[in-house]
């Protein structure tokens, strides 16, 4: 399988470019994170009320807090040498076990939340350049206006007070009902209803950014020559637009998808706050607030690999769009 | 018997402009028509015009096109969908960019039998693999998957006619054929459409500004400028005894005036000014650019008159200008 061969291929070049990239990625964190004030041992220490100097100086030496800087980064580099991440003051625990805890339910909210969008996106951007200039485009691209421009934690909120309060339909927050034994299609159709509210509000912003990219792409590739051939064939106007019209025009959308993956996960910091979802979005936001820098340079590292990869499988996805692209 | 295709009276409006007036042509079963004429002359609107494929703005205005005993612009859309691509099938000037770059050009074939003759997609692409060898494509079974960016430009243009003439069309519309391609693809790409005229027994209409393309391939040739048909006539009575000042103009522009001409010889000659001109003219369109022009051509366009058997030209002086022999030609 040529195929195949070339996939592998991809993803061995893309890992081994990706080594420094992460190095200097970590680096320059850690750098950045030593410019907040405080730290890990000042958080608990101002939780617990009752703090010494001492026992803060203890907690200090407990965690490797007092020694110099670059002693700090070598220890955490050679920790990640030996493919470890660390661990975590504050939550008494490996970070990895940490990140290993939240990361799959990132990963469902990001993913559902991308495939709703890019599905919403691409059928309103066609539905936008099949009547373009005519009236279901105005009302559809004030509506796109109106999801771009407005912060998701304020749909996320306003999501909740109409479906939740309101309409009682849906849960508020969390990621399951708590305590219910349910296994199959039950726990299934359970963590889908706690999985509508937040994936919609983090996919609105995006199904806006998809919507106006589907239209203009579609209407850029409608008056190619190729579609005239299309039509010349005798096909009708909807198998001209699914078969010849579409796939031209999703290059340019998969190029977006593959860089939204990484602030996707910045959104997610927002959603999962406002939706108290059990996610690495959450945990950042609550490392960022406890000081726990050992947790979010592990994040960190976990995400810039992570839109490493996005960035590869789009590649991978527009060698199999456009024949043209191949493999280099 | 009456004519495969017969255009009476086509006019064809855009909201500020009518780039075609008043043309009438018919071509008969297996007849090869050129049209010829210069960019901006309307001879692609109206190859659009016969698909029923004209750009949003444009609209037939007036006029009748029958085809097969059918009035085409009183069908609907799924009617003509139906005879699109199966009972005419249309080629492109472009062949880099009238194929969809992300589609095997088997697939691209094979869709039109799909559509038309209801194929399976087994069936399709073995027909898809004898088209290809019936238009020249060495190894047509592996070239069935490429892609069209890995074809050269007559290649593609052989696979666009692949496509035109899979459901054995009655006509084929060739809209500039070789323009995009090299001269020498040029004779081999117009002599395949010629044999499969032949094969397949279609008629051809054949939008060209070449007139070495005319003279070799057509039988008979409409002269078109400014949206209207200012000469009609067998080939070879055009290029021995053309009668329109503006013929004249085009054959004396065209190296094959005289056989052993060379560009070597001697400067080509060039209809002076340009078609832009024709717009608002009251009278004769070409008025503005004819050495012949006289004070009463302003004054109404000249109809089309008979003065030979398969003749027709609109233009009321050419008894005088046949009197100066290559008039037009000398000047320069």
């Amino acid at each position: 399988m040529p195929a195949l061969v070339r996939i592998v291929r991809t993803l061995r070049r893309t890992l081994l470019q990706a080594i420094p990239t992460l190095l200097g990625i970590i680096i320059l964190n850690f750098f950045l994170l030593q410019l907040a004030p405080g730290d890990a041992a000042d958080v608990l220490a101002g939780e617990a009320g009752s703090a010494t100097e001492e026992s803060v100086a203890a907690l200090r030496a407990r965690f490797g807090l007092d020694s110099p800087v670059l002693e700090q980064l070598a220890t955490y580099l050679n920790n990640l040498a030996h493919f470890s991440l660390g661990f975590s003051p504050r939550y008494g625990m490996p970070v990895a076990d940490l990140i290993a805890q939240r990361l799959p339910g990132t990963l469902t909210l990001m993913a559902v939340a991308l495939i709703i969008a890019i599905f919403l996106g691409v059928i309103l951007g066609s539905l936008m350049a099949t009547f373009a200039g005519r009236i279901p485009d105005r009302l559809l691209s004030v509506f796109s206006l109106l999801f771009y421009s407005i912060p998701s934690f304020w749909i996320g909120l306003m999501l909740i007070v109409f479906f939740s309060v309101k309409l009682g339909w849906l849960p508020s927050g969390g990621s399951g009902t708590i305590g219910s034994r349910l296994t199959g299609w039950a726990a299934l159709l359970d963590a889908a209803r706690y999985m509508v509210l937040p994936a919609t509000s983090l996919a609105l912003f995006y199904v806006a950014i998809y919507a106006r990219l589907t239209r203009a792409s579609m209407l850029e590739v409608k008056n190619q020559d190729f579609v005239r051939t299309a039509y010349a064939k005798g096909l009708t106007p909807f198998g001209v637009t699914a078969r010849h019209v579409l796939r031209n025009a999703l290059i340019p959308i998969t190029t977006m998808a593959g860089m939204h993956i990484g602030g996707m996960l910045g959104g997610a910091v927002v959603v999962e706050t406002v939706y108290s979802w059990p996610g690495l979005g959450r945990l950042a936001f609550e490392a960022v607030m406890g000081r726990d820098f050992t947790v979010l340079l592990g994040i960190l590292l976990l995400s810039s690999l992570l839109v490493i990869l996005a960035n590869a499988a789009v590649d991978l996805v527009h060698a199999w769009l456009d024949p043209r692209i191949g493999a280099r | 018997m009456a004519p495969l295709l017969q255009v009476e009276n086509l006019t064809i409006g855009f909201p500020r402009a009518e780039p075609v007036r008043n043309l009438s042509f018919e071509v008969a079963e297996g007849e090869t028509l050129a049209i010829v004429g210069e960019s901006g002359s309307g001879k692609s609107l109206t190859a659009l015009a016969l698909m029923q494929l004209l750009p949003r703005a444009a609209r037939v205005s007036s006029g009748r096109i029958t085809f097969d005993e059918q009035d085409l612009l009183t069908l609907d859309a799924s009617q003509m969908r139906r005879l699109r691509g199966r009972e005419i099938g249309m080629i492109f000037q472009e062949p880099m960019t009238s194929l969809n770059p992300v589609m095997t050009i088997g697939r691209q074939i094979s869709e039109v039998l799909k559509v038309h003759e209801k194929l399976s997609g087994r069936a399709a692409r073995a027909r898809a693999i004898e088209l290809l060898n019936l238009v020249r494509i060495p190894g047509a079974d592996k070239r069935v998957d490429d892609y069209p960016h890995q074809l050269s430009g007559g290649m593609r243009q052989r696979v666009m006619i692949a496509m035109a003439v899979a459901c054995r069309p009655k006509l084929l519309i060739a809209d500039e054929p070789t323009t995009a391609l090299d001269v020498t693809i040029q004779a081999q790409v117009l002599d395949l459409l010629d044999t499969l005229r032949r094969e397949l027994q279609m008629a051809v209409v054949l939008i060209t500004h070449d007139l070495g393309v005319v003279a070799q391939w057509a039988d008979r040739v409409v002269v078109m400028y400014a949206g209207r048909k200012v000469e009609q006539a067998l080939p070879d009575d055009l290029f021995k005894d053309p009668l329109h000042p503006y013929t004249r103009g085009l054959l004396a522009a065209s190296p094959r005036l005289k056989n052993d001409f060379h560009y070597r010889d001697g400067a080509l000659t060039e209809i002076p000014g340009s078609i832009v001109s024709a717009v608002g003219e009251a009278g004769c369109p070409f008025r503005p650019r004819c050495t012949q022009a006289r004070a009463s051509c302003g004054h109404h366009i000249p109809p089309l008159t008979v003065p030979a058997p398969d003749r027709l030209v609109a233009c009321p002086f050419t008894s005088s200008i046949k009197a100066v022999p290559d008039a037009v030609a000398l000047r320069y």
